[in-house]
């Protein structure tokens, strides 16, 4: 059973239902991507001693508001040699790629827009789309700080997109479903972080960091040496739309993290089953959020030669070696994953 | 590198520490001041926002030596004098450039009867360049506003003893 089971038959209803379900959750996505930057900053200001936004409202949380209203309010520069209808196209298909995965997320038994049976593929896929956003971003914007980033993020987010493919592939052989809903209730004897999986829980999230630009793998962004890496000649809403779909990612690797390895809706003890499932896909999406910000605060950027090598030379082969081990245990028995 | 080193960076031992130290720093009093609300100490010799005083009787300190507009190194002061109805010098313009003035204090450094001065005052930032072109009236305005603290300050430096 789906959310949208009770309508489908009923075609009066099916298409204003599934309008109010998707502009709803767009809407809470993007407050949660608004918080999510008030959160960093006050996490980074509690490492740093420092307090964070705190004036704009109580404990700043109007901070958020006050930011969306200024980038609103800023004009929109486009270089004049820009190709300018790529240009405006690279943030839009960013943000766009950023909500539309969020269509096969489940937040409870059957809580899913879109129950797809080959729902890993789908989120896998639309990660790989986010590369062209910012290839076409980097050139289109006719700057070589541009260019040197989007070529640093692309080849970045493909290195890691390999081992998170291979990564999503034990997940994939120890539950036997693509299916994310279905790899969650496999998970109903045991979080996927306490078994065999555990070392492939921190490379997924490693790589997660990767994929979506974070520290230490903030390279694509570099501002020291990059000037802001492939968003350096967007201002004011079209660059809030890089930011937020930036920030969205995080969100929705987050979210993959706690459905592949932290059992996603399902409650940690069975005794704590009457707090409703997608609460408990919130706090643990909150836990890995917070990871995001706290490994943010600690570590500084690696260099290029390093990300590579930890990439290819480590996580792929690593990756690998544990695809070769689930499935052997798998054959012999699976009962001892 | 040795066995035990090399373990300690295969289970990412260097990572979990840094990450306790940001953890347990997350908790420590926080440093911020909190500015527009709180402010830090500031010492009598704070070189902040200009002012020309007065004497207790309300008459001009300055005569107009004319000093402190020879010793500005970013010539930032502009002075005309001519005598007074009652015979005495007195300045008929005092001007100070404040986007020239680098605060460098050698204007009351150098004035004999502590007329100009520097006082605690740092928070006058305008919109306008010409809303910083400070004249005479709003020079002596300031005096007036800060003339407690600017006697205190000048007391309390006099005590420390002034530097040669």
């Amino acid at each position: 059973m789906t959310l949208l089971e009770p309508v489908i038959g009923t075609s009066a209803f099916f298409l204003p239902w599934v309008l109010f379900l998707t502009v709803g959750l767009i809407l809470c996505i993007l407050g949660a991507t608004a918080y999510l930057t008030w959160a960093e900053r006050k996490v980074l200001g509690a490492i740093q001693l420092r307090k964070g936004p705190n004036v704009v409202g109580p404990f700043g949380l109007l901070q958020p508001v006050a930011d969306g209203i200024k980038v609103m309010v800023k004009e929109t520069i486009l270089p004049t040699r820009a190709n300018i209808g790529l240009f405006l196209a690279a943030p839009i298909f960013t943000f766009f790629i950023a909500l539309s995965a969020w269509a096969v997320i489940p937040f409870g038994a059957g809580v899913v827009l879109a129950n797809l049976n080959v729902g890993v593929l789908y989120l896998l896929a639309l990660s790989s789309l986010g590369v062209y956003a910012i290839i076409i971003a980097g050139w289109s914007s006719n700057s070589k700080y541009s260019l040197l980033g989007a070529l640093r993020s692309a080849a970045q987010m493909i290195s890691y997109e390999v081992s998170i493919g291979l990564i999503l592939v034990t997940v994939i052989i120890k539950a036997g479903s693509l299916n994310l809903s279905e790899i969650v209730n496999a998970q109903k004897d045991g979080w996927y972080l306490f078994s065999l999986l555990f070392p492939m829980a921190l490379l997924f999230f490693t790589s997660a960091l990767a994929e979506t630009n974070r520290n230490p793998f903030d390279l694509p962004e570099g501002e020291s040496e990059l000037v802001g890496g492939f968003n350096t000649e967007y201002s004011a809403m079209i660059f809030a739309m890089f930011f937020l779909g930036e920030y969205t990612n995080m969100i929705l690797m987050s979210a993959m993290t706690s459905i592949l390895f932290l059992g996603g809706w399902l409650p940690p003890l069975a005794a704590l089953a009457f707090i409703p499932g997608f609460i408990w896909l919130i706090l643990k999406i909150c836990v890995c959020l917070f990871l995001f910000l706290w490994v943010r605060g600690t570590l500084p950027r690696y260099r290029y030669d390093q990300l590579m090598r930890v990439g290819w030379k480590w996580f792929l082969p690593l990756s690998l070696l544990w695809v070769v081990l689930v499935a052997t245990v798998k054959l012999c028995g699976g009962a001892a994953l | 590198m040795k066995l035990r080193t090399r373990l300690y960076y295969l289970f990412m031992l260097d990572i979990a520490q840094g990450l306790a130290l940001t953890f347990r720093y997350m908790f420590k009093r926080k440093v911020t001041i909190n500015y527009p609300y709180e402010k830090g100490p500031i010492g009598p010799r704070f070189r902040g926002e200009h002012a020309l005083r007065r004497y207790a009787d309300g008459s001009e300190r300055c005569i107009a030596c004319k000093l402190c507009e020879a010793v500005c190194p970013a010539q930032a002061i502009t002075i005309e004098a001519a005598p007074a109805a009652d015979g005495t010098r007195r300045t008929t313009r005092y001007d100070i450039d404040m986007t020239k003035c680098i605060n460098c204090g050698l204007c009351q450094e150098v004035c004999p009867v502590q007329a100009i001065v520097e006082g605690p005052n740092f928070e006058y930032a305008t919109e306008t360049h010409e809303e910083l072109l400070y004249d005479k009236a709003h020079l002596l305005a300031n005096g007036d506003r800060w003339e407690p603290v600017l006697a205190a300050n000048l007391a309390a430096d006099e005590k420390k003893g002034r530097p040669e």
